[in-house]
């Protein structure tokens, strides 16, 4: 316990640990991300996070939970109104992606007593990482992984053809819910180590680049896991020695061992 | 048990205010091969779909024997080539046996795709063979395939319906599906629906050749070739070769969408 104890108070390895959980639950989803074609999806969804901090604040109520409700709401209302069909998705996500951010903007400073770290929030404050933050995300990080074992089956046959899974009897509509519900959760701890604009990038190019190693989905799942823990130490490590911010550190390292894999190996494999 | 696997009364599928099959009324039983023909945007996807309960109707009723199996080969399938998936996985997703699935598989012919093969590396051919195999492998009750010889070369086309025919033998299910090789359906099926919308004639192979709904549908020269004694209807041609239909009682929707 003192040894677990004397880690916990060092920030680095609270990052650290942070960044390692993040990771566990950004690998499988980042996955799903990049194969449902969701990245502006995710963009959306993360860009709504600031609000959900000033619901947060306005309402008192945990900020990790003002961000997973607003953005469970958002993905609601995306798939409303992409029913309807007046305009165009990419055109609706962008629409919402920036009017959360501003709406968010606008809202905190409409409350002067609150003195919120922007920076922090918009690119992420990873050596800032508290206890309770680290609760949060290992929390979450249990959650997601035990729902993904659950319904992994009928997730992946829902993302390979709707039609056909539907057909052979998994409740596509809800599985597609619960899959939102976990982007919301896995956002609200994400933000944390690399912030509301950098999000998508956790998600998707440690899954990008998994694919070009992988020969099947499960395997991919876990690659992206490796290579998203390799990013979040790289990244941090970058941090500490060379006084950078830590969030874009963790994208830059990811962005480099996409380079160099997709370099080194020219052919996917499966 | 009964014979009797789904049943459709009046069905209807409306898209936004559009109806795009209406008043459809038919029954598929066990052993039955029911092909549906029709030209394009006759909504004979739609009507499969609403068989399968996974479109949802706006009017009329369907019918489904409680508990019955459904395979479905689906008329498009667009895999994302983001996700890695092999022959064998994509088989096995179905909760089958590898030794079933690999069964299925050689009985569509592509038993060497079982080992190694990306279902992204596939032909159209193979593809639609894989699919079938998907179908069967799950020894369903009702087999549903939308334009199955798509992709598929003229031997195996002829092939493939031989191999359809053998699956509701040996599987002793129904099969519905949509075809456009007409030729070979007239050759292989033992029922015919004509859809344009609603049912324009339905019936044996021979029979509907000389209807004049069909016939109007189709137009002269396609069911020409296709009947066996063929008699001449009530109706000319004009300079275009389209049929001008003169005093048959058909309804109006077949000479407005078919395809002359």
């Amino acid at each position: 316990m003192a040894f677990i104890n004397s880690i916990l108070d060092d920030f680095f390895w609270r990052a650290l640990l942070g960044g390692v959980g993040v990771a566990l639950v950004a690998g499988p989803l980042g996955c799903f991300v990049v194969w449902r074609r969701l990245a502006y999806f995710g963009d959306t969804l993360a860009h709504s996070a600031l609000l959900g901090i000033a619901l947060g604040f306005l309402l008192q109520i945990p900020l990790n939970l003002g961000i997973v409700v607003t953005s469970v709401a958002l993905a609601l209302v995306l798939v409303i109104l992409a029913r309807s069909r007046t305009l165009a998705t990419d055109t609706l996500l962008g629409i919402l992606a920036h009017s959360a951010l501003a709406i968010g903007l606008v809202t905190l400073s409409f409350m002067p007593n609150v003195r919120v770290d922007l920076n922090g929030y918009l690119f992420g404050d990873l050596l800032a990482m508290s206890r309770h933050d680290l609760m949060w995300i290992y929390g979450g990080a249990v959650l997601i992984v035990a729902l993904l074992v659950w319904l992994w089956q009928g997730l992946l046959m829902a993302t390979i053809h709707e039609e056909l899974a539907r057909v052979e009897g998994f409740a596509v509509e809800r599985l597609r819910l619960v899959l939102m519900l976990m982007f919301s959760l896995v956002i609200a701890v994400a933000m944390k180590i690399v912030g509301v604009l950098l999000i998508t990038a956790l998600l998707i190019i440690p899954a990008a680049t998994a694919r070009r190693l992988a020969s099947s989905p499960e395997q991919m799942a876990l690659i992206t896991v490796v290579i998203g823990i390799m990013a979040v130490s790289g990244g941090l490590s970058l941090s500490w020695h060379a006084d950078t911010p830590a969030g874009p550190s963790v994208v830059v390292t990811a962005f480099a061992m996409f380079l160099l894999v997709y370099g080194a190996v020219r052919q996917p494999r499966s | 048990m009964t014979d009797r696997l789904a049943e459709l009364k009046q069905v209807s599928v409306s898209f936004a205010d559009t109806a795009v099959v209406s008043n459809i009324s038919l029954t598929v039983n066990r052993g039955d091969i029911l092909t549906i023909i029709g030209p394009n945007g006759a909504g004979k996807t739609t009507l499969i779909k609403a068989v399968l309960g996974i479109q949802p109707i706006t009017g009329g009723s369907i019918w489904r024997h409680p508990g019955i199996k459904t395979g479905y080969v689906p008329q498009h399938i667009h895999l994302q080539a983001t996700l890695p998936l092999s022959v064998k996985r994509f088989m096995m997703l179905t909760g089958e046996s590898a030794q079933n699935c690999r069964e299925a598989l050689a009985r569509t012919r592509v038993e060497h795709l079982f080992e190694n093969a990306s279902v992204h590396n596939l032909s159209g051919g193979e593809m639609q063979r894989v699919l079938i195999a998907r179908a069967l492998v799950r020894s369903p009750d009702l087999l549903v395939l939308d334009e199955p010889a798509q992709g598929v070369d003229i031997n195996g086309q002829a092939a493939l319906y031989t191999l359809i025919r053998e699956l509701r033998d040996t599987l002793n299910c129904g099969v519905i599906m949509i075809s456009h090789d007409l030729h070979l359906v007239m050759a292989a099926t033992d029922k015919v629906i004509c859809l344009n919308q609603h049912v324009c004639c339905s019936g044996y192979p021979a029979d509907i050749s000389q209807d004049p709904a069909f016939i109007e549908t189709f137009g002269q020269s396609v069911a020409e070739s296709l009947a066996i004694y063929h008699h001449r209807h009530n109706h000319d041609h004009d300079l275009h070769g389209n049929v001008i239909a003169h005093d048959h009682n058909h309804s109006e929707d077949c000479a407005t969408h078919g395809l002359h």
